[in-house]
């Protein structure tokens, strides 16, 4: 704001600011104080009439006794969908920014090229391919590894595959911007000073990319911990996370106080577990 | 230990050749013996494929033929980690994430060194870095990251310090007070080291030996000294200070021994070269004399030189320089000649441009060279 006011003059810095100040008023902090509202509200009305503010903290401790199971499974599915994002994303990111020459550009158009189709059609072509009679279950099934009478779709398998592959290509690039920063001399300097190609990974290149691997994982569990797509689609009712719950409390219940309450304690949650994760792994400078 | 970690003694390159995949031949057959223990320079022009040695010998490339030896190991296809050589890389390569002390302990701990405390303190010291130790590479002046990269690779003692033009990025005060820096450090440590560098002069104070490569072949190998004042080729003539070379013709050999001389005819006058330091069979070759071996003294007056001199020069540029003046002669036969003369005050003052002089140089410093080769080569562009 000060070298602002430098370079603009005090008035202009403010009509500079305007804009995006009235976009994040009406766009966040407004909502964010009306879904507040609500989760105190008392859940006697609804939403034709409105709520009244009653300041009711009982909404949260029954939305999180009624829904904890909701809440875990997302962090589980989430969890596992960031594992293997990472894991895959890694090698793919590594491959590109190293080893792909002059596909590098090639490469990276693909990986962003399923942008180009709805996110909410690819997840259904998901579906056509764990389908029960699909090529996929049929395949497993002759090869022994499914049972004959296993399915894919409408399982957990279903949905962490379903928000792995979603979520790849947002842990694919940071991860890739930050390996394609890595000198590659300094791989060579690692091995001209002893280091074997096991430790040249763990000591110099891992070490370098963290906040790739920082900013891919945020990118990747926050909107995958909050997704209800994938479970919709491809899981079945065992398989629900907190998205569906809070939008079957949204839309169905028309219990817009506990499924208020429910998104809150998910964003604290969400909030609290990054801020943990971001000191841990020393990347602070990153927020 | 493996056997290439044991190994002890001089470098060997034998046919040391290397083609990149696209088909450029950076090196070409390279034969070489750097005696343990040593300061060898490795001094050439941008491309000559000094850099693509060094990185066959740190095991960064792989020979497409030839072998690399240590004493009587030979490590051409021992993996870089597993070799006793450590780089000094061209843009130092430092570990942007670590201290400098942990830089510098980087090798030790590869090699399972429990305790590198000592080494680290003993190592910051030699280098004068330990008030440095706890910072990261990108808080360190130039040349203070360029102590790091020396200290990070002469921690392991290695059979043989590579450093690939290590001063190439320090200004020109710095890098000469790093020049003294390295030079002491080589004495105090005793490995072997091989500096590459384009810069000639850094080449000949530093080094015991120099070998002088040009488009992936070494031209000359020798101390400094000898290359200077008897170089087998006009590369080496021109690259290695400068160079006046007149054509002459070559009438035939006198003498015998140490007192052989080839006489030579140069635009009419007869000049006779010591036989060591013809380095060409034809008819027909480059009279090269130096610079400042070249002396001069107006019309008339008496040459301070044994033999003949030539007369009929005209003096066409003076460049006052301080401690010495640059002067070009036009010979009678239209040739420009260089010469440089030390400011001793015994003229009183410059030689005027338009002034004849007659033209003398003592014969032993004189050298011929074949007259197939290019008298530019060597000559910097510019
Ligand atoms: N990886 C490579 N592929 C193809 N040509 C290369 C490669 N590395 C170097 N060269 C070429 O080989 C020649 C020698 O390079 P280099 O050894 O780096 O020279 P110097 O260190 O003497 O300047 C140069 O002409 C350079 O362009
Ligand atoms: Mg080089």
């Amino acid at each position: 704001m000060a070298s602002l006011q430098r370079v603009f003059g005090k008035n202009a810095a403010y009509l500079l600011i305007g804009p995006a100040a009235i976009w994040l008023a009406l766009f966040f902090l407004f909502p964010m104080l009306s879904l507040l509202t609500t989760s105190l509200s008392d859940p006697a009305g609804n939403p034709i009439t409105g709520y009244d503010l009653t300041w009711r903290i009982q909404n949260y401790l029954e939305a999180l006794g009624d829904y904890w199971p909701y809440l875990l499974r997302s962090l589980l599915y989430a969890g596992i969908a960031t594992v293997l994002c990472l894991v895959l994303g890694y090698v793919l990111a590594y491959a590109i920014a190293f080893k792909a020459g002059r596909w590098k550009t090639v490469m990276l158009v693909l990986v962003i090229a399923p942008f180009f189709t709805s996110f909410l059609v690819r997840t259904l072509s998901w579906k056509l391919i764990l389908a029960d009679n699909g090529w996929l279950v049929e395949t497993l099934k002759a090869l022994w590894i499914l049972p004959e009478d296993g399915r894919l779709l409408a399982t957990p398998i279903a949905v962490v595959a379903g928000l792995t592959y979603n979520f790849l290509p947002f842990m694919i690039l940071p991860l890739y911007t930050s390996l394609e920063k890595i000198d590659p001399k300094l791989n060579e300097a690692a091995a001209d000073l002893y280091a074997s190609p096991f430790q040249r990974f763990a000591k110099v290149i891992w070490p370098l990319s963290l906040p790739g691997v920082v900013g891919g994982t945020l990118l990747t569990f926050i909107p995958a911990t909050g997704d209800y797509i994938n479970a919709e689609l491809l899981g079945s009712p065992n398989t629900q996370m907190v998205g569906n719950k809070i939008q079957a409390l949204f839309t169905t219940a028309s219990d817009y106080p506990h499924a208020s309450a429910l998104s809150v304690i998910l964003m604290v949650m969400i909030v609290a577990m990054v801020l943990y994760y971001v000191r841990k792994a020393g990347t602070e400078d990153l927020l | 230990m493996s056997p290439a970690e044991q190994a002890h003694g001089d470098l060997k390159l034998s046919g040391l050749h290397k083609r990149y995949p696209n088909g450029f031949t950076a090196v070409k057959s390279l034969d070489l013996v750097i005696p343990q223990g040593s300061f060898f320079a490795l001094l050439g022009p941008s491309g000559c494929g000094k850099t693509t040695t060094l990185r066959m010998v740190a095991g960064l490339e792989t020979p497409t033929a030839g072998t690399i030896e240590i004493g009587a190991n030979d490590i051409t296809h021992e993996k870089p980690y597993k070799r006793p050589v450590n780089t000094v890389f061209q843009n130092y390569a430092l570990f942007p994430h670590l201290t400098i002390a942990e830089n510098v302990e980087f090798g030790p701990k590869r090699r399972g060194v429990k305790d590198t405390r000592s080494q680290v303190k003993e190592i910051l010291e030699l280098t004068e870095l330990t008030e440095q130790a706890a910072k990261k590479p990108a808080q360190l002046s130039g040349g203070q990251q360029q102590r790091v990269a020396l200290a990070r690779a002469l921690i392991n003692r290695p059979e043989v310090l590579l450093l690939d033009e290590p001063l190439g990025a320090l200004d020109l005060k710095l890098r000469r007070a790093m020049q003294m820096e390295l030079k002491r450090i080589q004495e105090e440590v005793g490995l072997t080291f091989v500096h590459v560098t384009h810069d000639q002069e850094e080449a000949m104070t530093m080094a015991d030996t120099v070998a002088v490569m040009n488009e992936g072949r070494i031209e000359q190998l020798g101390t400094p000294y000898d290359l200077y004042t008897n170089p087998r080729t006009t590369f080496v003539a021109n690259f290695l200070g400068r160079s006046n070379l007149v054509k002459g013709t070559v009438l035939g050999r006198e003498g015998s021994g140490d007192d052989e001389v080839v006489k030579v005819d140069m635009h009419g006058t007869v000049v006779s070269i010591k036989a060591g330091r013809v380095h060409t069979d034809s008819s027909e070759g480059w009279i090269g004399i130096r610079p400042e071996k070249v002396l001069i003294q107006p019309a008339g007056t008496p040459v301070d030189a044994p033999g003949g001199y030539f007369a009929g020069a005209v003096v066409t540029e003076a460049s006052y320089m301080g401690t010495s003046t640059e002067y070009r002669l036009r010979m009678p036969w239209g040739q420009e000649l260089i010469c440089f003369e030390q400011n001793t005050g015994r003229r009183g003052g410059l030689v005027p441009v338009g002034t004849q002089v007659d033209v003398s140089w003592r014969p032993e410093f004189a050298f011929l060279l074949d007259s197939s080769q290019d008298a530019e080569a060597g000559l910097e562009e510019d």
